[in-house]
């Protein structure tokens, strides 16, 4: 039952430095809980489903904020909020698609709180989950929403095994378009994995959307500059404009040479656990000429594995025409 | 019927009744003060805490002034703003970082305050509804807009309409019609006041 109270009390702990965090998060193990913006922690906090013993608010972390040029692409501190990205020269001039993105997430307010991090980490928004039923996420063995009476509207058409929740963030599919790589850094070390590592749906791990370990922190998101200045394409739909996670959205980024496709990574939210990249589709486009028969075909064939649930057909229409629009209308 | 009665007064008479806005300012100003003696004796003897644990007794900027305050763990800034200092202009609605009628500022940017830490703005400058009017007491120029615009209805809103619009202007002082609704889009009304509260902002941009 959810309690509209103030929220349970609980320790909080602010560590300045990554390894205070990571002492903290060693002494804690399982009861601390990993908080930046705070928007969704608060959340679940309040609903009283999720009761960590201790919270630890990264924000105060100097060297897990800001962006900065490296030699091979650009490195976005997993603290850098949202507003920031979305207003950051470099960002806009070279990785526009993630700009568009971020700048699509929620409101204003939530924008200039929220970070890249936690909008890349964030759970799922099935709301039987999210009211902290004992669903297969939440640990227990039933869906509640792939029943027949059962509102499931904004779930999965791909890639779901009893879970049919899927990724309602508009960073991930940006990220995973540029060819994004998450560090990853614990007491024992950090390591560097790809967005198709990053994300994980419910055949790998039924309870976690990321494949960050409990003992771990995502500190560092990386762009490869191999994906720079390319021709992209974002496009979000929701029921609200504001606040509203996606129904469906499209990142693309296209590299294209004389006039053919000579690369692409598309990739679409909100209709798997995942961000969903269409990997038989670009192989289908590479090396056809960027024109509006190449789009069509790209958006034909971008849902042909779909399996939808009983309230979610729309999405089919829906993504196909965002794939179609995503491929003629990507620009640089 | 006899509530009624019992608070009549003779006329002539200084009324006895208290408003309840001032009831309530009262009983968190006592409040705050019995807390607050508590932590004179308490602090002395209370150990130092780990490495990263945070302390009670806070000092938080608000409004251009630092304000010693007793903030427990899990307390929002909304709790914090209007129970313990009592600045009861920020208003909570949904609670949920949905409705944006908990608009505050922390270092010039919107935020809501509902859904935030308030040991987590303990460094940030905090600027409520009641730090936008002058020093003097006069309107804003957005509050002055957004009354000749007919903006508040119900005007539950309003506080963090007027906090998200001189956020905006801040930042943007001329703003194009979309760069301002997209600038107010984080404030719910109600009452469908929109188009009230953009011809408001517009207004209070046009001028100096």
């Amino acid at each position: 039952m959810i309690v509209k109270d103030i929220m349970a009390p609980f320790e909080l702990y602010q560590p300045a430095q990554l390894k205070d965090a990571f002492s903290l998060l060693d002494s804690f193990g399982k009861d601390a809980w990993k908080m930046a913006g705070g928007y969704d922690s608060l959340d679940w906090f309040k609903d009283r489903i999720v009761r960590p013993q201790a919270v630890i608010d990264l924000t105060g972390i100097a060297e897990m904020k800001g962006i900065k040029e490296t030699p091979d692409g650009v490195e976005i501190g997993a603290l850098t909020t949202l507003s920031e990205i979305e207003n950051n020269p470099i960002i806009k001039a070279k990785y526009r698609l993630l700009a568009d993105a971020v700048s699509h997430v929620a409101s204003p307010q939530i924008r200039n709180h929220g970070t890249i991090g936690g909008n890349a980490s964030q759970n799922a928004r099935c709301l039987y989950f999210r009211y902290g039923l004992p669903c297969y996420r939440a640990g227990g063995n039933t869906c509640f929403a792939d029943t027949p009476e059962g509102i499931n509207r904004e779930h999965a058409l791909f890639g779901a095994d009893r879970c049919v929740a899927v990724t309602s963030s508009d960073g991930a599919p940006a990220l995973t378009a540029l060819d994004a790589k998450f560090v990853l850094q614990s007491s024992s070390g950090q390591r560097v994995i790809g967005a198709e590592e990053f994300f994980v749906g419910p055949n790998v791990d039924i309870l976690h959307l990321t494949a960050a370990k409990p003992e771990e922190i995502l500190t560092t998101i990386r762009l490869p500059s191999a994906w720079a200045g390319k021709n992209f394409y974002f496009e979000k739909v929701a029921d609200r404009n504001v606040w509203d996670f996606p129904l469906v959205n499209v990142a693309a980024a296209i590299s294209v040479q004389n006039g053919a496709i000579r690369e692409s990574r598309i990739v679409v939210g909100g209709v798997s656990a995942v961000p969903h990249r269409l990997t038989q589709v670009e192989g289908i486009i590479q090396g056809k000429a960027l024109e509006e028969g190449t789009a069509t075909l790209a958006g034909q064939s971008s849902t042909r594995d779909a399996r939808p649930l009983n309230y979610n057909g729309f999405k089919i229409p829906l993504m196909a025409s965002l794939v179609t629009r995503a491929v003629r209308n990507a620009t640089a | 019927m006899s509530d009624a009665d019992s608070n009549k007064t003779e006329p002539g008479q200084p009324s006895l009744r208290t408003t309840r806005r001032s009831f309530i300012k009262g009983v968190i100003v006592s409040g705050v003060a019995v807390s607050a003696v508590g932590y004179v004796v308490y602090e002395r003897t209370a150990r130092r805490p780990a490495a990263g644990a945070v302390e009670r007794l806070i000092t938080l900027n608000v409004n251009g002034r630092d304000r010693r305050v007793d903030v427990a763990p899990h307390e929002t800034l909304a709790y914090t703003i209007r129970n313990k200092l009592g600045l009861t202009g920020t208003k909570v609605s949904c609670d949920r970082a949905e409705c944006g009628a908990c608009t505050v500022m922390l270092d010039g940017v919107t935020s809501y305050s509902c859904s935030t830490l308030t040991q987590s703005v303990r460094n940030r400058k905090i600027v409520t509804i009641e730090g936008i009017a002058g020093p003097t007491g006069g309107l804003h120029k957005v509050q002055q807009a957004m009354i000749d615009e007919l903006g508040p209805q119900c005007g539950f809103c309003t506080s963090g309409q007027v906090v998200s619009a001189v956020a905006l202007l801040n930042r943007n002082p001329k703003p194009t019609q979309d760069e301002a609704r997209r600038g107010m889009s984080g404030n719910l009304c109600k009452c469908g006041a929109y188009d009230h509260y953009l011809k408001a902002v517009m207004r209070a941009s046009q001028e100096a």
